[in-house]
């Protein structure tokens, strides 16, 4: 760790305003992932942002019917209320999924976005990895890449999201607000988070000082929607994949569908593939497995973490199973 | 005597654990401390060629940079482990080539970032294999048992047996993390040191102290009331102690404390070596064993010979008249591998009884009337009687409390809910331990208390509230007038908290003390009475081991193969229970750690750089609380009056050996898949 100025912010646009105009500003909100860096020497700002103390607590209604979700709602509040688990059961699901008790009542909404990989290499600073220290190299290629991508990796980088909120979310068709040096802007939650390519360094497409205040959700499609993480213990464990699961069902066929999938690439990825094999089809064992197929046939699986296509796989195909009988997995 | 030992007292300590007003090693109050922060080798071979301290130096308020070359001469090298900063060597990645001693944790830490050392590094090698060219046969196994043995011609019994097993078991490396660091402060006051140290004895860290630097050991004290668990891990002195120590001779007059980190512990503190088992079983078509052979291959470190003996239990567990056990060691250039909560037949007992569950199905024979099959009259390694043996009692009341009889022996027969469910046993055993030299003084006050005192360590096992209750019962008084004093130097010698020796050891001292005071006082004893009492030897003419027996149910998903283990019973035959609530929790804390090991522990080494990648305990998986589902201990009520005074033969250990068996063996059962490389993981059944 090295000395760094900490300073609350007094309003958002000043935060703003202060984090673009210095190079080596962070925010900070729960802290639960940016505190770890700062020990571990991942993180090595001069200046600390706090946001929690600006106006964005809240869990608001929209004109649309949808919800509003202030950026500072942390994660313990935002999976109990009584909408998102009556509306959204997939989000209040995928947020129960994450972390343990303690982080979920630290770690806010924006925060939960923008946390960054679980790569063991990434957090150890006396192993080369592109996204910490660019052009450094990766290690994980060749090293232990049990939790690593599946889809989407670059050479340079094979790292994934850990969120599990952030999967439910593109699932759901909701966008974030963000404030920057030009005002504000509204960005899907599937276009937040990039790719890794030749810029591994860069997990979303957010500019320096960009802030963001709000997860806008739609409508859900349908209240019929399930997440389902795969995992190593029964908590506190990072997904090895898991899938978010949105489906409008009616009259004995799929309507429509969104689903995305944890834990295999870069990013939340959303399964246009498997979707559109759904879509329209007669819920079976048969129209699952095809679909999960058809996401699934593009999987470049590293050496050691080859299973995982076969148990995205799965997951997918149980997850539409309970979806498609009981209304959740 | 009032009945004491028997008795589920709630911990005498509880309160002020849960009032946050019993010290741990590190929040020991002393005046105007200065912090450490360790500096460790990012090769894993090789030499240290310099050091740019500039950075660091140029912190304000950084006290001391220590290096191999300006680090005080330690007196007694012999224990490489513990010859910190003395050359430039580097044997290990992780190894500490620097200390940094500051105003602050912080700057310390920032300074320890900011050296930057120089390397000469060598090719070096980290991966255990069976077939290393190197591989050697040490002369000794942990703590000082035969490295081989052998009875009749078991390559004949497997050539002519009807049925055989030869399979190869391997567990990986895996890591005590104990919730509390490994920690110290150091204070040199004059030509007195003291310590204040999350140890498992005070004593036997003293004596290493005392010669590590060349003291009198009455210049040395060692506090330690409170330690956060252990595992083993804080049996052993371990480099940071001697570090601290070094730090605070070289800052004359400031107390140093050393708090380690979690990551750190995955190099410096010692950790179960992985363990590649080859088991041979010879039986004939009803399953009676005519031969045994573990051939155990495991690692240890350049550094210092560490050999777990994880052959050891099939000595003593069944009979057959040909058999054999051996162990080779590969040398590598890895950590110093050490003690992890039971060592030898944790580990060792994962492969022989995944291998006799493996005979069972080939025999069609049930894996309870298996081993009841093959239960030995005495025991086969020394041909001495068992002072007592309640395996097959453990096997019997466990199947009737677990159901066992409604089992379908075929595999891959119940699939409930999209799950596959199965069910399996295993034994288990530990031997009984009790350390020579222990003494125990009792002492009358004018207020009418007896005070008890001991060196003992309590890791959160319940020794302040055992130890109290053998003093009451042997006393004859109510337990609130015993005053116990333990984790002192200060106090009578106590040996260390290990090998689940604590009550046989401390315990019988006290019970000596106690009935010496009586012969001398009577029972109107005066203010300032004292006496003392001591532990007695080992019985020489007995056998000695406690048995048990672990059932698990494990669930598998047909989808994506995740693991649970629904169930878990064991049923544990260890002499006399002093507490059952203490107890309890020591089989239930050994049972989950055992889940642990089962499902989730694996120490995953690059061996490219020859470090573990998942030091922390976000990757270093331990079993949650949601991983534990339905978990049961029961005991026999066993008398043995052989084994020690008390008639008690530790429970501190044996609750994790077999467990990971018992869920293999349920694994296989759910699935067909049969799992003999720990853990098991979902991909297994994929």
């Amino acid at each position: 760790m090295i000395p760094f100025d900490y300073r609350r912010a007094e309003n958002p646009a000043g935060a703003v305003a202060t984090v673009a105009g210095a190079p080596g500003a962070v925010y900070l909100a729960g802290g639960t992932n940016l505190v770890d860096h700062l020990k571990l020497d991942v993180a090595r700002p001069d200046l600390v942002v706090d946001v929690t103390g600006l106006p964005f607590d809240r869990v608001e209604p929209r004109a649309d019917g949808g919800l509003r979700v202030g950026a500072t709602v942390r994660n313990s509040d935002l999976a109990a209320h009584p909408v998102v688990r009556e509306r959204y059961p997939v989000l209040s699901q995928a947020l129960l999924a994450g972390a343990s008790g303690q982080l979920r009542n630290m770690a806010t909404t924006g925060g939960n976005l923008l946390q960054r990989t679980r790569c063991p290499y990434f957090q150890d600073v006396t192993t080369a990895c592109n996204k910490r220290d660019p052009g450094s190299g990766c290690s994980a290629i060749e090293g232990y890449h049990r939790y690593h991508a599946i889809l989407g990796a670059s050479p340079d980088c094979v790292a994934v999201h850990p969120s599990d909120m952030a999967v439910a979310l593109v699932a759901l068709d909701a966008t974030v607000r963000v404030l920057g040096r030009h005002g504000e802007r509204d960005i899907p939650v599937d276009a937040l988070h990039r790719l890794p390519g030749d810029r591994p360094d860069r997990d979303t497409i957010l500019e320096h000082g960009d802030l963001i205040t709000a997860v806008d959700l739609p409508a859900p499609l349908s209240v019929r929607s399930a997440y389902r993480k795969v995992r190593e213990r029964s908590s506190f464990a990072f997904a090895l994949v898991s899938v978010a699961a949105v489906a409008d069902l009616r009259d004995g066929r799929v309507q429509d569908c969104r689903i995305a999938l944890g834990g295999v690439a870069h990013k939340p990825w959303r399964a246009h593939a498997a979707e559109d094999v759904l879509r329209a089809g007669e819920p079976s064992e048969q129209l699952f497995t095809r679909a999960a197929d058809a996401e699934l046939a593009g999987a470049k699986p590293l050496p050691d973490n080859g299973f995982k296509v076969a148990m995205a796989r799965g997951a997918l195909v149980a997850t539409l199973r309970g979806l498609t009988t009981e209304g959740t997995a | 005597m009032t009945g004491m030992i028997g008795t589920a007292l709630p911990r005498r300590d509880g309160p002020a654990k849960l009032h946050g007003t019993a010290p741990y090693a590190y929040e020991h109050d002393v005046e105007h401390p200065a912090y450490a922060h360790l500096v460790q080798a990012t090769i894993a071979r090789g030499r240290v060629t310099g050091f740019d301290l500039s950075a660091a130096n140029a912190l304000d308020d950084v006290l001391a940079i220590l290096t191999h070359e300006n680090a005080p001469r330690l007196e007694d090298t012999g224990n490489a482990e513990l010859a910190v900063l003395q050359d430039d060597a580097v044997a290990f990645r992780g190894q500490v080539v620097a200390v940094v001693v500051a105003e602050t944790p912080e700057t310390a830490r920032q300074a320890a970032n900011a050296i930057q050392v120089t390397y000469d590094s060598e090719p070096h090698e980290t991966r255990l294999r069976a077939d290393d060219a190197g591989l050697y046969t040490p002369e000794k196994v942990n703590p000082a048992l035969p490295t081989e043995s052998s009875q009749g011609d078991v390559e004949s019994a497997l050539a002519s047996a009807d049925v055989t097993v030869d399979e190869v078991y391997t567990t990986p490396m895996e890591h005590n993390n104990p919730m509390e660091p490994h920690t110290t402060v150091a204070h040199w006051d004059g030509d007195r040191l003291t310590l204040y140290d999350s140890t498992q004895g005070v004593h036997p860290l003293r004596s290493a102290v005392a010669s590590l630097f060349g003291l009198d050991e009455d210049r040395v004290r060692v506090v330690a009331p409170y330690v956060g668990g252990g595992f083993g891990s804080k049996g052993q002195p371990h480099a940071p102690v001697a570090l601290a120590v070094l730090c605070a001779r070289h800052l004359t007059g400031r107390p140093v404390k050393l708090a380690i980190t979690r990551q750190q512990m995955f190099s410096l503190v010692g950790y179960r070596t992985p363990t590649i088992q080859r088991i041979r079983l010879a039986a004939d078509h009803t399953g009676a064993l005519t031969g045994i052979a573990v051939d155990v291959v495991e690692q240890t470190a350049r550094v210092k010979e560490f050999a777990e003996q994880t052959a050891t239990p099939s000595r003593s567990m069944y009979a057959a008249p040909h058999r054999r056990t051996g162990h080779r060691l590969a040398e590598l250039d890895v950590p110093v591998p050490s003690w992890m909560r039971a060592p030898g037949e944790c580990p060792g007992m994962f492969g022989p009884e995944v291998a006799m569950d493996e005979l069972a199905q080939r025999c069609e024979v049930d894996p309870i009337a298996l081993r009841i099959r093959n239960e030995p009259e005495l025991d086969p390694d020394s041909g001495k009687p068992f002072s007592s043996r309640n395996l097959i009692g453990c096997l019997e009341d466990g199947a009737r409390r677990f159901g066992w009889d409604a089992r379908d022996p075929r595999p891959r027969t119940r699939l409930e809910d999209g799950w596959w469910i199965g069910t399996g046993v295993a034994s288990s055993t530990y031997p009984v331990h009790m350390s020579p030299g222990s003494v125990a003084e009792i002492r009358y006050t004018a207020d009418g208390r007896y005070e008890v005192a001991i060196g003992a360590a309590d890791l959160g096992t319940g020794t302040w509230t055992v130890l109290a209750q053998v003093a009451a019962d042997r006393l004859d008084v109510p337990v609130d007038r015993v005053e116990l004093r333990i984790g002192d130097t200060d106090l009578p010698n106590a040996t260390v908290a290990g090998g689940s020796s604590g009550v046989a050891s401390w315990g019988s001292a006290i019970a000596d003390a106690a009935g010496a005071f009586r012969d001398k006082f009577g029972t109107d004893p005066a203010a300032g009475d004292e006496a003392s009492g001591r532990t007695p030897d080992l019985s020489e003419t007995f056998a000695m081991r406690a048995f048990g027996a672990q059932f698990a149910e494990v669930a598998v998903h047909a989808d994506t193969g995740e693991v649970e283990v629904r169930r878990l019973l064991g049923v544990f035959a260890a002499g006399r229970i002093v507490n059952p609530r203490t107890a309890r929790s020591q089989f239930l804390g050994g049972m989950t750690m055992g889940l642990s090991m089962a499902l989730h522990e694996q120490s995953v080494m690059d061996h490219r750089y020859g470090h573990v990648v998942n030091h922390d305990l976000a990757e270093y998986h331990i079993a949650t609380c949601a991983d534990v589902r339905s978990l049961e201990a029961h005991w026999l009520d066993e008398t043995d009056e052989h084994v020690n005074p008390l008639g008690t033969k530790g429970i501190g250990e044996i609750g994790i050996v077999g467990t990971a068996a018992a869920v293999a063996n349920a694994a296989w059962h759910a699935t067909g898949v049969r799992v003999r490389d720990l853990p098991i993981t979902p991909d297994r059944f994929l």
